[in-house]
């Protein structure tokens, strides 16, 4: 690093590494079979998601279908695993969309202060005045036929907020640095500034929260699934979940498998986040 | 940077008062600007497709969707004034406003929500200053699974299991199905919030604990020669729990919403209920009054919270709680 801040990069590196616990490397296993789940549903799903069996209605689970089928004789497993394109491209697209938006706004306000701070961070206030899915809720209800991407976008928009605010923290903490002000004196300007010195030193921080993002975009999908806001056009776990739920006394198999989708997701991402989490800690310290 | 400028209390708490009004005007412009501006039209959303055109019109009419947007926002801004939020959809009677249909079920939240802090704080107490004290012991390990698992169980997942097992295969509790009420019925719906609730909390009891046994006063405590249990208690949870009380506070208010998805599970009514029923029947004065409702209440604990902080600990008030300033 040939700029002023190399030696501040060099005495707290802002690499990631991966944690090495047995739980952490099952949950890793875990997002990969997610992953994988995503990416080739028609292939790895059993039977193609639309394929009904008009005599095993409710079915428990057998040999041909190895979670049972639900109250319309479609096999179980293979909705799990076409809905688990939904859980990750609003749990991945959200966490996009959110750190796109609110990590540039993070910046600017944290770094220019003032007037432009204020309303940045008024705006984000706002955002925060509704605890919880509630302003993803409204937003998913007023658009009609809701889509996969009606709730990344309505998750981002929810969820820019907490990105802003944590890298403004951050910044606020290093913009009083020396290193800022030598470069600074050395002629650089705020973009520059922000973009080469600032943020590669406060990566670690943000990439921490990367997993435990995901994690809550799924849960937050689910239970808009659940209560009825889901995607309209793809199988979700929370609409399975909400489905089996009503039927549980006849057939309890599909709430309680795609009840485990979403349990299982959610404590991956978060047992990778929590060790990324103390690993960054160790390496701060 | 912010140089530490010491400021009466007073001065304090109206600077936040006035914040928070602005974030109010601004949370109610918010859900007015979603409703009005995000494609869609409410309309055809509540008739349908097959409604005629003077159906349609006549609906627009009604809902006041027909006026200019700032006449639309006048109204909106005035009917939040006179606090009635609104006129639900459909409501024949005069009297039925959107916040009488809050009013109508809001102690039921309240119940639920109370008595889910209750059971919270009763396993994240414990559990946190037991974590905390025996530091990387197998109590600690447990309690750091334990917290995992609480943080991902979705409410809607546990809900139905424990439903059918505790209601229906061993019944030790009256199934909700069943429409029986009385504080049975609230066991199952509040245990399952406080449980997800008490995740979160027990960390926060951890780390605020250890915190406080690192501070010189505890140090300070046990060279002067007191007990090790008289130090715990008059000196360290004395101390480490009074962030932790503000965080209940705030918690329980996000409860409102928290609670949505559990009422739904156990059909109980509430806010929660009332939100989605409105959001499946297109009852858009309905669910734009009750998510600002909430909004609002959530604002308004998180002002009160920081206000009794300031006069617990007035060093917040000279900014010195912030980012590093």
């Amino acid at each position: 690093m040939g700029s002023p801040s190399g030696q501040k990069a060099l005495s707290r590196p802002s690499s990631v590494r991966f944690p090495r616990s047995v739980a952490a490397r099952l949950s890793l296993a875990f997002i990969g079979l997610l992953v994988l789940c995503a990416a080739g549903a028609d292939v790895i799903a059993p039977c193609p998601v639309e394929q009904r069996t008009a005599d095993r209605l409710l079915d428990s689970p057998s040999a041909e279908h190895l979670l049972g089928t639900d109250a319309q004789g479609r096999d179980v497993l293979s909705l799990i695993v076409h809905a688990s394109r939904v859980a990750v491209i609003v749990g991945v697209g959200t966490t996009l969309l959110s750190m796109l938006v609110g990590i540039p706004v993070g910046l600017l306000a944290g770094f220019s202060g003032g007037i432009l701070d204020a309303v940045l961070m008024g705006t984000s206030e706002v955002v925060f005045a509704f605890p919880g899915i509630l302003l993803a809720l409204l937003l998913v209800f007023i658009t009609q036929n809701p889509t996969v991407w009606t709730l990344v976008v309505a998750l981002g928009a929810t969820g820019w907020a907490g990105w802003a605010r944590l890298t403004r923290g951050q910044v606020l903490q290093e913009r009083g640095k020396d290193y800022i002000l030598l470069a600074r004196t050395a002629g650089a300007g705020t973009p520059r500034i922000l973009a080469i010195h600032i943020l590669p030193n406060i990566t670690s921080v943000l990439l921490v929260q990367v997993s435990f993002s995901v994690g809550t975009a799924i849960l937050a999908e689910s239970s808009l699934s659940f209560i009825g806001l889901g995607p309209q056009d793809a199988p979700s776990w929370g609409a399975m979940l909400s489905e089996g739920a009503a039927l549980f006394l006849c057939s309890p198999y599909m709430a309680t498998f795609s009840g485990l989708a979403v349990f299982l997701s959610v404590l991956a991402f978060n047992i990778v986040g929590d060790r990324l989490r103390d690993h960054a800690a160790r390496d701060a310290g | 940077m912010a140089r530490p400028v010491l400021q009466p209390v007073a001065v304090v708490v109206a600077g936040r008062l006035a914040r928070t009004a602005l974030v109010l005007l601004g949370a109610a412009t918010l859900v007015f600007l979603v409703v009005r501006l995000v494609p869609g039209d409410p309309a055809v959303s509540i008739l349908g497709d097959q409604a005629s055109p003077e159906q349609l019109a006549a609906l627009r009419e009604r809902m006041g969707l027909d006026l200019p947007l700032g006449e639309q926002y006048g109204r909106f801004l005035s009917e939040i004034a006179d606090g009635s939020l609104g006129t639900p959809l459909g409501s024949a009677s005069p009297g039925v406003t959107v916040r009488s249909r809050i009013l109508d079920v809001l102690p039921f939240t309240i119940e639920l929500a109370l008595t889910a802090v209750l059971v919270a704080s009763l396993i994240a107490l414990p559990l946190g200053i037991l974590a905390a004290l025996r530091r990387r012991s197998l109590a600690d390990s447990l309690s750091l699974a334990a917290t995992l698992v609480g943080l991902a169980m979705p409410t809607f997942w546990l809900g139905p299991l424990l439903i059918y097992l505790l209601c229906v295969h061993w019944p030790l509790l009256p199934d909700p199905a069943s429409g029986v009420t009385g504080w049975t019925s609230l066991v199952l719906p509040a245990c399952i919030l406080g449980l997800a609730l008490s995740a979160r909390l027990t960390r926060m009891v951890r780390s605020s604990v250890l915190d406080v046994l690192r501070e010189p006063y505890v140090a300070a405590a046990y060279a002067r020669g007191l007990p090790h249990l008289r130090v715990i208690v008059r000196h360290v949870l004395r101390n480490a729990l009074v962030p932790v009380v503000t965080v209940l506070g705030l918690q329980f208010a996000a409860l409102l919403s928290g609670a949505l998805v559990t009422e739904k599970v156990f059909a109980r009514p509430g806010i929660g209920t009332l939100l989605i029923d409105a959001v499946a029947r297109r009852d858009y004065a309905l669910v734009q009054g009750t998510t600002l409702f909430i909004g609002v209440v959530y604002v308004l604990v998180n002002l009160c919270v920081d206000v009794a902080y300031l006069f617990v600990d007035p060093r917040i008030a000279r900014g010195s709680r912030r980012e590093g300033a």
